[in-house]
């Protein structure tokens, strides 16, 4: 049982990381998009609004997509959470990733991080087929620079791509 | 965010005994609406009791009458894709999908989703009077801004509107809320659970100092009304935003005439707005425009607009006339395609 009374010691929870198990001892009020920017110098998570308004903070938690901005910390123990970081880096991208370079599915890129993590769970849901659909799913995503029909072009590429090995593979 | 202590609750007695024990304690579950106050210093719970690791109160189960149960910790996501609850109760299915974004519906539960907060403006800035968050501190709204605000049912104390959408479907279903406390169990039918402003616009609902809710229940014979349903909810864009005016409509059709019907509206007033009346007023008649106009009519009885909201009146009726078109059409509003047909 985790318990902690104002101004007392810090509570220790155990949560894995991008496939890596940390060990962190917090106070109850840090967020998990705190945690993870702060404390964990995990900066590809943005904080854009820090109210559940935005989606640049979504990651995924044991599998789906979250606002982190609205996450207490110390409930996560042990969950299993991924960032942006977990998803891909340098020459080894996730074909959402891929995607929204060839796409060209960004300007600033500072909603990218939480677009890409919403995006590859939208995929994983499957409850999105056409482009009002990924239009309506995506919404929790809002982008400033609006680069909105480049990002439904770049998630209906990976659809598309994923029905096409599903169907390879029924052949 | 206020200091707070924090304390993961092993059983339901456990929980209970904690918000017993310590009145300045709060029930955290989603955290997408508590986290959301807090960090805006309107709600400064002295201890925050998680509730999510208790496993009575999750799980979607079917019950003896045909009806289902969905655990107050269910997410909004899981009661929105679980193919029972969409062909029994579909209005339900589309009024959760209607709200928040797909993020959110995965940490929001069900629970917290009938306890949410209102979203005036004023109760949400603690720089300005708002009875709701300090009783006898005034009400900002009236004579401030209040183009979102109430049209049926407030009090001169308060204005404001339930900002759900899930529990305007469990309103017209007549769902059932399980709730435990320190006297025991008890349930309460869903439109006794939440309540009018009056002078105590502090309470949102019936809720009892130390309650909990538990599950949700629907009856069997509210699935009765899966074929012929909408859920239209008009906002100021079309996702991610709060209803301006929503509608649930349900019928029942015995050839061209109606044999049963429910309406609720939300975005209107402290709680989900349904009159008995208006829904007596449809049985018997033939599905038409003239019929459904009488029912807004009734629904719509005695709305008092503010200065900034009076288009809601002829936004409601028009709405109401809109949806019970397409609950007889049994053409449901889209989810994804965002013209109203
Ligand atoms: C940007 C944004 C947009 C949104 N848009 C919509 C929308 O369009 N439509 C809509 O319907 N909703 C919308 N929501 C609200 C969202 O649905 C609620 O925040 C959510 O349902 C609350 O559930 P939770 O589990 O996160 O609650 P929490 O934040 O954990 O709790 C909310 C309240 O309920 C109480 N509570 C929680 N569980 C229980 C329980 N079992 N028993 C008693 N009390 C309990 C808590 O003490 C607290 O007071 C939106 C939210 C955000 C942030
Ligand atoms: S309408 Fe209600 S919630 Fe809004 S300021 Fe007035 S009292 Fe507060
Ligand atoms: S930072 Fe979390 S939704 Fe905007
Ligand atoms: S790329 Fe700039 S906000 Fe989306």
């Amino acid at each position: 049982m985790s318990q902690a009374r104002p101004g007392s010691a810090e509570i220790p929870i155990q949560i894995t990381i991008n496939g890596e198990r940390r060990c962190v001892e917090l106070q109850p009020w840090t967020t998990l998009l705190d945690l993870l920017r702060h404390d964990l110098a995990l900066t590809g998570t943005k904080k854009g609004c820090d109210h559940g308004q935005c989606g640049a903070c979504t990651v995924l938690i044991d599998g789906r997509r979250i606002n982190s901005c609205l996450q207490l910390a110390v409930m996560q123990d042990g969950k299993a959470i991924t960032t942006i970081e977990g998803i891909g880096q340098g020459s080894h991208l996730h074909p959402l990733q891929q995607a929204f370079i060839e796409r060209d599915a960004f300007q600033c890129g500072y909603c990218t991080p939480g677009q890409i993590c919403s995006g590859i769970a939208l995929i994983e849901e499957g409850n999105a087929v056409t482009r009002d659909e990924i239009r309506e799913l995506m919404s929790g995503n809002i982008c400033r620079c609006g680069a909105y029909p480049n990002i439904v072009d770049a998630i209906q590429d990976v659809l598309v791509q994923r029905s096409g090995v599903i169907r390879e593979a029924a052949e | 965010m206020n200091r707070f202590s924090y304390h993961r609750a092993e059983t339901l007695a456990d929980a209970i005994s904690h918000l017993r024990s310590n009145p300045a304690a709060a029930i955290i579950a989603g955290g997408t609406n508590l986290v959301d106050l807090m960090k805006y210093e309107v709600e400064r719970p002295g201890e925050l009791v998680d509730l999510t690791r208790l496993d009575e109160l999750r799980g979607i189960s079917e019950t003896p009458d045909g009806g289902m149960r969905i655990g107050a910790l269910v997410p909004n996501s899981d009661v929105a894709y679980d193919e029972r609850i969409a062909k029994l109760y579909p209005l339900l299915t589309h009024a959760v999908l209607a709200g928040a974004t797909p993020q959110l519906r995965n940490a929001a539960t069900t629970g917290g989703n009938l306890n949410q907060r209102t979203r005036c403006y004023y109760f949400n800035d603690v720089a300005t009077p708002c009875n709701k968050r300090e009783p006898g501190s005034g009400c900002g709204a009236i004579g401030g801004v209040n183009r979102i605000h109430a049209i049926l049912g407030a009090s001169d104390q308060c204005i404001a509107t339930h900002p759900s959408d899930m529990c305007v479907a469990l309103s017209a279903l007549d769902a059932t809320v399980e709730v435990a406390g320190p006297d025991g169990e008890r349930r309460i039918s869903f439109r006794e659970y939440h309540r009018l402003p009056g002078d105590e616009p502090q309470r949102d609902n019936t809720l009892r100092q130390g309650e909990i809710v538990v599950a949700v229940t629907l009856a069997g014979e509210a699935s009765y009304f899966a074929e012929n349903y909408t859920y239209l909810k008009l906002r100021d864009r079309l996702s991610y935003a709060f209803a301006l005016v929503s509608v649930a409509a349900a019928l029942q059709l015995d050839g061209g005439r109606i044999a049963a019907a429910r309406l609720a509206l939300g975005g209107v007033s402290h709680m989900p707005w349904r009159k008995p009346d208006a829904e007596n007023a449809l049985v018997g008649m033939a599905a038409g425009e003239e019929t459904f106009t009488r029912a807004a009519d009734i629904l719509l009885a005695g709305a008092q607009p503010h200065e900034h909201n009076a288009f809601k009146v002829d936004l409601a009726r028009r709405a109401i006339v809109r949806a019970l078109t397409q609950a007889a059409a049994a053409t449901p509003q889209s989810l994804s395609d965002k013209r109203i047909a």
